[in-house]
Formats: structure tokens, sequence, C-alpha cells
């Protein structure tokens, strides 16, 4: 799959079956392709050995916290290190601007000033290295909501109490554009009003408000309705960012020789389709980066009984 | 992948035949039944996704009914754009409110729709007193929604910039003794003349809002770079006079005198074209509600 193709499937499009498979990849495919029962013995051997991890989880939630509890204290205990709220903030007197909610004000305004141009190209050039989405799961304070109540819904739905109802990917960018020309016609932020990660970082900062009501409802209609809905079929944040880190060095990458396809890491992934190389017959090459709508969790990587998915710099191990 | 994973719930969640027949096709061609399937399968994610989109964007848009119905804008704070570049500019991340030291700014809740995260002033709980001497909130702000001067660009109401620029009564033995803001957020008003104090030619004394108030101001007598509570600072007036006193700006508002006919002394707080708007005559007034009130965005009219 070309990265251009990885772009796609980001904006909506179902991941397709490779045209070309490498004589490498080619190979392993035909190596694996053994008797049922040698074949299960290997995996029986991967699962007597799996060491079962929350390392990456556990890591990205103590991350996650402590960025938001930092803008928390930074007003509360007045230790002014990252003052102001998701939206905008100043990191020790550095201007740092969140890329969708400058997309939006600049729409909407029209008229930019300097410091949010700095402080936007700032925030820009951290997440287009550190890949974009990677926003997402590790400072999005909805997402970790979001990752909690998940469990509540697939508890619910182990017991047949209720089903996922998927709704289409492309979905998300229609929103991201209709919001976009939102912004331009009416002159007003109409996202800001929604947004759970604007309402949820400013409560956090500045207390409770009603729109935290708003927020319980998205949650609730993720419990009952349809898995992680807002982050996968919703929000235009994290399709700003996935964009912004379409060419990041930062990955998850797929080596093919490893696998055993269970498939372990796509029931994880809030967004599975990026996983569709991990299916049986799919990868062209031995290894593959996971494409742009990849928040970088590390779900995937803690689960996967192999190792076969791991966290990757591009070009950082030739430079070492 | 999840358009594969939809193929497989496809048989379980439509529930096949029926529909196909009113569909009129042929149950005969059990083969093909199942692209039918998929296709009913793909249209019920498509409808789905679009009641989904509709409702999402309709709550949306809700927003803008707190903002097209407010009969009056709150009173924002210093050097804010005009409501409508406020309400587009404003990025909604309360470094306004972080920098004020007395916690004068607040921001709003989602019951003001499209302006939910937009600071304002309620100069009755907390007015600002400019006991930052610099505006800060001004220069806190990243995109510009509160500025010094206002881009030509934009729209700005008339009798929003000051004659002159208003002294800071604090800074008054400064070399530089005015405030760098050269317009006003509002005009002072008296609005009930029959409650005011001075106009009925009554005195004050003890805590000018009570012993619950937490609103603070500075009292450069007391300490000029901390605010301290109201409650702790009682007064002892033999003519109500604290709107006037405890004004941060020169020459915006003074005690009026004058002779009845019945030659007894007459006073009225009058409010005069240097007021700035910033509330500390409506935060202080010791009568409920305050006699003295801020008009937000009104212009000066003599």
């Amino acid at each position: 799959m070309s990265q251009l193709e990885r772009i796609r499937v980001m904006f909506g499009a179902a991941p397709q079956k490779p045209e070309v498979i490498k004589p490498e990849a080619k190979q392993v495919h035909s190596l694996k392709r053994m008797t049922k029962a040698d074949f299960e013995a290997l995996k029986q051997h991967a699962r007597d050995h799996e060491l079962v991890t929350h390392k990456w989880r556990n890591r990205r939630w103590l991350v996650l916290i402590l960025a938001n509890l930092l803008f928390t204290f930074s007003f509360w205990l007045d230790i002014q290190i990252l003052e102001g709220a998701l939206t905008a903030s100043r990191f020790v007197g550095f201007h740092l601007i969140d890329l969708n909610s400058a997309l939006q004000v600049m729409l909407a305004h029209k008229h930019i000033i300097v410091n949010l141009f700095i402080g936007t190209a700032t925030v820009f050039v951290l997440w287009a290295v550190l890949g974009g989405r990677s926003f997402c799961s590790w400072v999005c304070p909805y997402h970790l909501l979001a990752e909690w109540f998940e469990s509540l819904h697939l508890k619910l739905v182990s017991k047949k109490l209720v089903s996922d109802h998927e709704f289409h990917r492309a979905t998300r960018t229609v929103f991201w554009v209709i919001f976009a020309l939102l912004a331009v016609v009416s002159g007003y932020t109409v996202f800001e009003t929604i947004s759970p990660t604007g309402i949820l970082s400013r409560a956090l900062i500045y207390g409770p408000s009603l729109a935290l009501g708003w927020v319980l409802l998205l949650l609730a209609f993720e419990v009952v309705y349809s898995r992680r809905a807002w982050c996968r079929y919703v929000c235009p944040i994290g399709l700003t960012y996935g964009m912004v880190g379409a060419i990041s060095p930062v990955r998850v990458e797929y080596h093919l020789e490893k696998c055993f396809h269970e498939g372990d890491c796509r029931k994880v992934c809030l967004v599975p389709h990026v996983l569709d190389v991990v299916i049986k017959g799919r990868a062209a090459e031995l290894s593959t980066p996971i494409g742009p709508d990849c928040t970088r969790c590390g779900l995937c990587v803690d689960v996967c009984p192999s190792g076969a998915l791991v966290f990757n710099v591009k070009g950082l191990s030739k430079l070492l | 992948m999840n358009d594969r994973k939809s193929e497989g719930q496809a048989p379980a969640t439509a529930t096949a035949p029926v529909p196909l027949a009113a569909d009129g096709l042929q149950p005969a061609a059990s083969k093909r039944a199942k692209a039918p399937v998929r296709k009913q399968a793909n249209r019920r994610k498509f409808i789905r996704s679009l009641l989904m989109a509709g409702g999402v964007l309709g709550v949306a848009m809700l927003g803008y009914i707190p903002v097209a119905s407010a009969r009056k804008s709150r009173l924002r704070p210093p050097g804010a754009l005009e409501e409508n570049d406020l309400l587009s500019s404003c990025i909604k991340c309360g470094q306004c409110v972080q920098v004020c030291p007395v916690a004068a700014i607040k921001l709003d809740d989602i019951d003001q729709g499209f302006g939910v995260g937009v600071p304002y002033i309620d100069p009755r709980a907390q007015a600002c007193d400019f006991s930052c001497d610099a505006v800060q909130c001004i220069l806190a702000c990243p995109t510009g929604s509160l500025t010094y001067t206002k881009p030509s660009s934009l729209a700005t109401r008339g009798g929003m910039l000051l004659a002159r620029p208003p002294v800071l009564k604090a800074k008054e033995d400064d070399p530089e003794p005015t405030l760098n803001l050269r317009e006003r957020i509002g005009v002072a008003r008296l609005s009930r003349p029959e409650a005011c104090l001075a106009v009925q030619g009554k005195g004050f004394s003890g805590q000018a809002r009570g012993s619950d108030f937490r609103g603070r101001l500075r009292y450069v007598a007391v300490d000029r770079w901390k605010p301290v509570p109201v409650r702790d600072h009682p007064y002892q007036r033999e003519l109500c006079d604290l709107c006037v006193s405890e004004c941060p700006i020169k020459d915006a508002i003074h005690m009026d005198e004058s002779v009845a006919a019945d030659g007894s002394k007459q006073y009225r707080p009058q409010v005069l074209e240097q007021c700035v708007g910033c509330g500390v005559c409506e935060m202080i007034c010791p009568v409920t509600p305050a006699a003295i009130v801020v008009d937000q965005r009104e212009p000066w009219r003599a």
C-alpha cells in the first residue's frame, strides 16, 4: 500500500488488497501455508511465551494525565509552566496553539496575528515530527475518557446487551469540510462549541461546566450504540492531526514474518482499517509502516503476542 | 476493515428475506441474494451516518440560538473586539483568565452557544480594577481577540475611543501615569438614583458588600501590588462616596453637589467622559441591587 493509498484510507476509503506483492513477502506468505497442526503449534508456542504487558498503555496514560495536570496546576498552583488550555497555551512563555482550533479561528475570523501564527507553526512542526494523531491518544483528555467507557461498551457487547453500530468512516471527512465551511460562512467557530476536547480541557483547568453534559451524552452514545463513535467518525481534530502527521517518522511498523494473523491487534485498535495489512496475505512487503490515521496509542504493540508490531522511528535505526 | 466487518454482520443485522421481497427481488436467486443484502447493509450504514451527521451538526448549530437571541452582550474584558469578531477570533483558551490578578475574567458556559469558553466580566461579583497596571489579559491573548489597538480592517463602534488616555489613580505619581488602553468597555450609569445613599444624603459604615463577599480590590494605601478582599477593608463615610473614591480612573466620576430650593445640600455621583466601564463602582456600591451599573459597550453620551 502506498503512502497515498494510506492517506485515502484515512479520509474514509476502504483499504484495498495490494496489486503487487514483493517476492520476499510472497515467500513468507507461502511459507506460512504449512499444515494447520504445525501452525497451531507455532501459535501455541508464541502464546505460551507471551508477556502480557500494558507497557505502552501505561506510559501513554501517564503522559496524557501529566500533560493535562500540568495545565491544571499551572493555573491552580500558579507554577506557570503551561498556561492556557489545550486550544491555546504558553509553555514557559512560548505560544502553542492547537492546529484545529487555530484553523477554525483563522477561517472564522480571517485575520491572523503574529502570535497565532507562531503558536500554530510550532505545534505543526511538533506533531508533524511526533506523528499527528499521537495528539489524540497521548494528549486529548476525551480520548482517555472514551477509552475507559469503551471497555464498558465492550463488556456490554460481550453480554449481548448492546451492539456496535458502525458509521461510514468518510463521515469524519464530511464533518471536517462542513465545520471548515461553517466557520468561513458563519464567522463563528462552530466546532469549538461542541468539541469535547476543548470542553474537557477547560473544565479540568477552570472548573466544571454545564458543557460537560454534552461530553457525558457522547460517552453514553458510545457505550450503548457505537464504539468510539466520536473519535472514529466525527472528530475533525483527529483528521487535522492525521493530515499533519501523514509523513511523520514516528510510527508503528508491522513485520510480516513475526505475525500469526490472529487479529488481536485489530480488535483493540481505535482505527482498525490502518491494520488491514495484518490480514493474512495482505502484506506486500516484509515490513510496512502503519498509516497516518494511526494514533500511535500502542495498544496493538502491547497486545501482539509475537512482536510483529513495534514502534519505530524512520531513519533512526540507520542513524544509530 | 470496517467494511469487511459489516459484510460479516450483514446477514444478522439485515432481516434478509422480507425487505428483499418488498424490494421486488426474486427470492429464487439465492446465489445472488448476498449482494443485495450487502447493498442493503451499506445503505443502512449510509443512512445511519447521514442521521448521525445531521444530529451532530444540529446540536452544533443550536449554539447560534443564544448568540442570536442575546438582547445584550456581556461585559467583555478590556480591549475586546466587537462581539461578533470576539466570538470568531477567541480560541477559548482562558489565558486571560489566568493572568488576571483579581480573577475578574470568567469563561462562558455552553448555555451561551457559540460563546462557550469566551471570556466575560461580571462586574458586580468582581470588577476589573486594573490592578495589573498594564492590562495583562490583552498581553496574554494569543489570537488578538483582546488588543490595545484594533486592526483597521475590523469595525469598531462609535464612542469606544476615549478622548484622552485614561490616568490610573494608582500610577498618578509614576512618570507615565496613563493606562495603555485608550478605549472603554462600557459606561457607568446611576441606574437607581432613588436607592443611592449619596442621593439620600446618607453615609456608610462597614463592609461595602457584607462579610461573605469574595471580591477584591486594589487599595493603593494598603498595597499597590496586592489587591485585598473588599470585606477586609471596611469603610466609615459621613456621605457614601465609594463609587467615586474607589474608581481606579482619574476624572471618570465625581460627586456632584447642588443646593436644593430649601437650602439643603444635594449630592449625586456623576459619571464623566473618562469612564472606561471597568465596573468597580458597580462592585463596590453597598446597596442591593447596585444603584450604579455599567452598560457594556455603550458609547459615551454627554
